[in-house]
C-alpha cells in the first residue's frame, strides 16, 4: 500500500516535468536484475573462483585439491613455456595493433570517402569481420600451403621466392603467418570504428580550412589525425585486448607450433588445463593473463581520459 | 601567307594553354587513379582469401593441387556432397542454429530491460554499471574457461546447449547492453512523456511505445548476437565433447585433425558455414557498421 502511494505520488511528480525517471525509485533496478544476476552468475563469480583456484593444488584426473598459497605463481616466473607464450603474445598483439591501425585508417578512409558504389565497399569490407576465425584459420592456412598454396605460387611468379616457404613450419614465418592472417580477420572492426570517428568530424572545419590554402595532407595532419585521437584510442585499446587473449585464430592454424613458436598465453593455458588437467597451476596463468589485460585498461584509462575530456 | 602567322600564334597559346589545362586536370586525375586503385585494392583483400576458397570448394581434387594453381575447368559439388555424405555434418548446423539463436533471444530478453533502465530511468552508478559490463567483455575467456568446467561439470551440465548459450552471456550480454542502450538513447524521450502523461506506466511505455520504435536496434544487435555465438569457438571446444552437442567452429577445426578429410571438402564446409554471415553482411551492411559503433564510440 505505501509503496503503491509512494507510485502514485511520483507518478503525478513526473506528470509535473520530473521525466520518465521519476515514476518508481526501483523499477530501474527491478529491470536492471536479470541481466546483471547472469553476468554475475557466469564472469563475475567465475573470475573469483579462478582467482581462488590459482592457490591450489587442483589435478581432475588425481582428484586432488590442496591450498598451496602463491606456489603456482612462483612457477610461472620459472616456466621457460609460459615466458615463451607471453613474449610471443606480445609480439603477436603489438605487431598486429599497429599494422590493423594502419590499415584500418586507409579502410576507414577508402569508406569514408563518397563516391558510387560505396555500399559495395563498405559490404565488401565487413565479409573478414562476419567470418568465423576458424573458417579464417582454415581458409588461410589452405593459402601457406607449401605445395599447392597460392601464396607460394604467387610470389614464385613475382620472383620474390626461390623455393617454396613453408608459412606454417617454419618458427619465423609461422609467426608472421598467424599475424597476417590476424590483421585480415581484424583489421575491419578497427576500420568501421574509425569511419564512425571520421564521420563525427565537422565538414565545416574541412570547409574552412580549405578556404584558408590548407592542402589535402595540411587537412588531414591537422584535421583528420587529431580528431580521429579519441576514436582511434578505444579502438586500438579493444583491439589490443582482444588481440593479447587470441585462441581460435592460432589453435586452428599452428596449435602454437612450430616447436613452441606461436604458442601465446591462450593456447598454453588451454593446455595446461586440458591436457595435463593440472587446473591449479592453468588458474594461475588464466589469472596472470586477467592482471595483464588489467594492466593495459588502466594504461589506457589514464591516457584516454585528457582526450576525452578534450572532445567533451 | 600573312593570314598564317596571327593563326599559327593563336594556335601555340592555345596549345600552351590546352597543356596547362590539360595537367591541371591531370592531376586530380591521377589523384583520382590512385584513389581508385587503393579502392580496389581495399577490395581485393577483403574479399579475395574468401573468393579463393569458394574456388577450392568447387574444384575436382586433381585440379585443387594442380600447379600452377588455376581457375577451374568445370564445377562439381562433390565436395559439397561428400561434407555430408560422410558425416553429418548438418548435425553441427543444427547445434548452431539452436545454440546461437537461444543466445539471443535470451540475452535480447534480458538484455533489453536492462538497456532501457540505463538508458532511462533513474539509476545510481550508471556509469560504473556499464563499465564493469564492458570490462567483463574484454577480459580473457581463458581466465575463466577452468572454474565455468568445474560449474558445469558439478551441475551435470557438460556436452549440452545450456552449457554453451549461458556461458556465452559473458560476450553477448554486454554487446546486448552497450549496443541497445545506446539505441534507446536515441530514441526521443518526448513520446514517453506523452504516454506518460496519457497515464501509461512506464512499463507500458516501454512496451508499447519504446520497443516498437526500437525494433530496428533490437534487430540490429540480434544480428551481432548471433553473429558471436555462431562463431565462438573456446567454450564450445571445452564445453561439448560428441557431435551431438558440438557446434559449426569446433565441426570445422576437427575436420582434418581428426579425419584427414581433403581440402576441397574443407573449403566447402567453410563456405556452407559461413555464406550465412556474409549474405547476412551484404543485406543489412548499414545497421551492422551502425551497431558497432554504437557500442564502442557513443558510450
Amino acid at each position: 500500500m505505501g509503496i503503491q502511494n509512494r507510485a502514485t505520488s511520483t507518478a503525478a511528480f513526473s506528470r509535473r516535468g520530473a521525466g520518465v525517471g521519476g515514476y518508481n525509485k526501483y523499477l530501474g533496478y527491478l529491470l536492471l536484475a536479470p541481466a546483471l544476476s547472469v553476468v554475475a552468475l557466469v564472469a563475475f563469480y567465475p573470475y573469483l573462483r579462478t582467482l581462488w583456484m590459482s592457490f591450489h593444488d587442483i589435478s581432475l584426473i588425481f582428484r586432488t585439491n590442496e591450498w598451496v598459497g602463491l606456489r603456482n605463481y612462483a612457477q610461472l616466473l620459472r616456466d621457460a613455456s609460459y615466458l615463451n607464450a607471453l613474449r610471443n603474445t606480445m609480439v603477436f598483439t603489438l605487431s598486429t595493433v599497429a599494422l590493423e591501425t594502419l590499415l584500418g585508417l586507409v579502410m576507414a578512409m577508402v569508406m569514408h570517402a563518397g563516391y558510387r558504389g560505396r555500399g559495395v565497399v563498405r559490404a565488401a569490407v565487413l565479409v573478414p569481420w562476419a567470418i568465423p576465425t576458424v573458417v579464417t584459420s582454415m581458409m588461410w592456412s589452405w593459402i601457406y600451403n607449401v605445395d599447392y598454396g597460392i601464396l607460394n605460387y604467387l610470389l614464385g611468379r613475382l620472383g620474390l621466392l626461390s623455393g617454396p616457404a613453408n608459412w606454417l613450419g617454419e618458427p619465423r614465418l609461422a609467426m608472421v603467418a598467424a599475424i597476417i592472417a590476424d590483421v585480415w580477420k581484424t583489421t575491419p572492426f578497427i576500420a568501421i570504428i574509425l569511419l564512425a570517428g571520421l564521420q563525427g568530424i565537422s565538414q565545416d572545419l574541412y570547409e574552412a580550412a580549405t578556404i584558408d590554402g590548407a592542402g589535402a595532407r595540411a587537412r588531414f595532419f591537422s584535421i583528420t589525425l587529431p580528431l580521429l585521437v579519441p576514436t582511434g584510442l578505444i579502438a586500438v585499446l579493444l583491439r589490443l585486448l582482444d588481440a593479447f587473449r587470441v585462441f581460435a585464430l592460432i589453435f586452428v592454424l599452428t596449435n602454437g607450433g612450430p616447436a613452441d613458436a606461436t604458442e601465446v598465453l591462450s593456447t598454453y593455458a588451454y593446455k595446461v588445463l586440458f591436457s595435463t588437467t593440472d587446473f591449479g597451476y592453468g588458474s594461475a596463468i588464466a589469472t596472470s593473463m586477467f592482471l595483464y589485460v588489467l594492466v593495459i585498461a588502466a594504461v589506457f584509462v589514464l591516457f584516454l581520459r585528457p582526450h576525452l575530456a578534450e572532445v567533451e | 601567307m600573312q593570314a598564317e602567322v596571327p593563326s599559327n600564334a593563336i594556335g601555340h597559346r592555345a596549345v600552351r594553354r590546352e597543356v596547362r589545362h590539360v595537367s591541371a586536370r591531370l592531376k586530380p586525375l591521377v589523384g583520382q587513379l590512385m584513389f581508385h586503385f587503393l579502392v580496389t585494392a581495399v577490395v581485393a583483400w577483403c574479399i579475395l582469401p574468401f573468393v579463393w576458397i569458394i574456388l577450392s570448394s568447387v574444384k575436382v581434387p586433381r585440379e585443387l593441387t594442380a600447379l600452377p594453381p588455376i581457375l577451374p575447368t568445370r564445377l562439381t559439388w562433390e565436395n559439397y556432397a561428400r561434407v555430408f555424405e560422410d558425416r553429418p555434418f548438418e548435425r553441427y548446423i543444427i547445434n548452431s542454429v539452436i545454440v546461437a539463436g537461444s543466445t539471443t533471444l535470451f540475452n535480447l530478453a534480458l538484455g533489453s530491460l536492462a538497456a532501457y533502465a540505463l538508458a532511462r530511468l533513474r539509476i545510481r552508478g550508471k556509469l560504473i554499471i556499464l563499465g564493469l559490463v564492458l570490462a567483463i567483455s574484454m577480459f580473457p575467456e581463458i581466465s575463466i574457461v577452468s572454474s565455468l568446467y568445474v560449474m558445469l561439470r558439478n551441475l551435470k551440465l557438460l556436452n549440452t546447449y545450456s552449457a554453451l548459450v549461458f556461458p556465452y552471456s559473458t560476450f553477448a550480454m554486454p554487446l546486448t547492453i552497450w549496443v541497445l542502450t545506446s539505441f534507446f538513447r536515441q530514441i526521443p524521450k518526448d513520446l514517453e512523456e506523452a504516454a506518460l502523461v496519457d497515464g501509461c506506466t512506464p512499463v507500458q511505455a516501454m512496451a508499447r511505445i519504446i520497443m516498437p520504435l526500437a525494433a530496428p536496434g533490437l534487430f540490429t544487435t540480434a544480428i551481432l548476437v548471433f553473429i558471436n555465438a555462431w562463431n565462438e569457438f573456446l567454450f564450445a571446444l571445452t564445453f561439448t565433447s560428441t557431435i551431438e552437442r558440438q557446434t559449426v567452429p569446433v565441426g570445422i577445426a576437427f575436420l582434418p585433425v581428426l579425419f584427414h578429410v581433403p581440402w576441397g571438402s574443407i573449403s566447402a564446409a567453410s563456405v556452407v558455414v559461413t555464406i550465412p554471415l556474409v549474405v547476412l553482411v551484404l543485406i543489412f551492411q548499414r545497421r551492422i557498421i551502425s551497431g558497432l559503433t554504437a557500442g564502442a564510440v557513443k558510450g
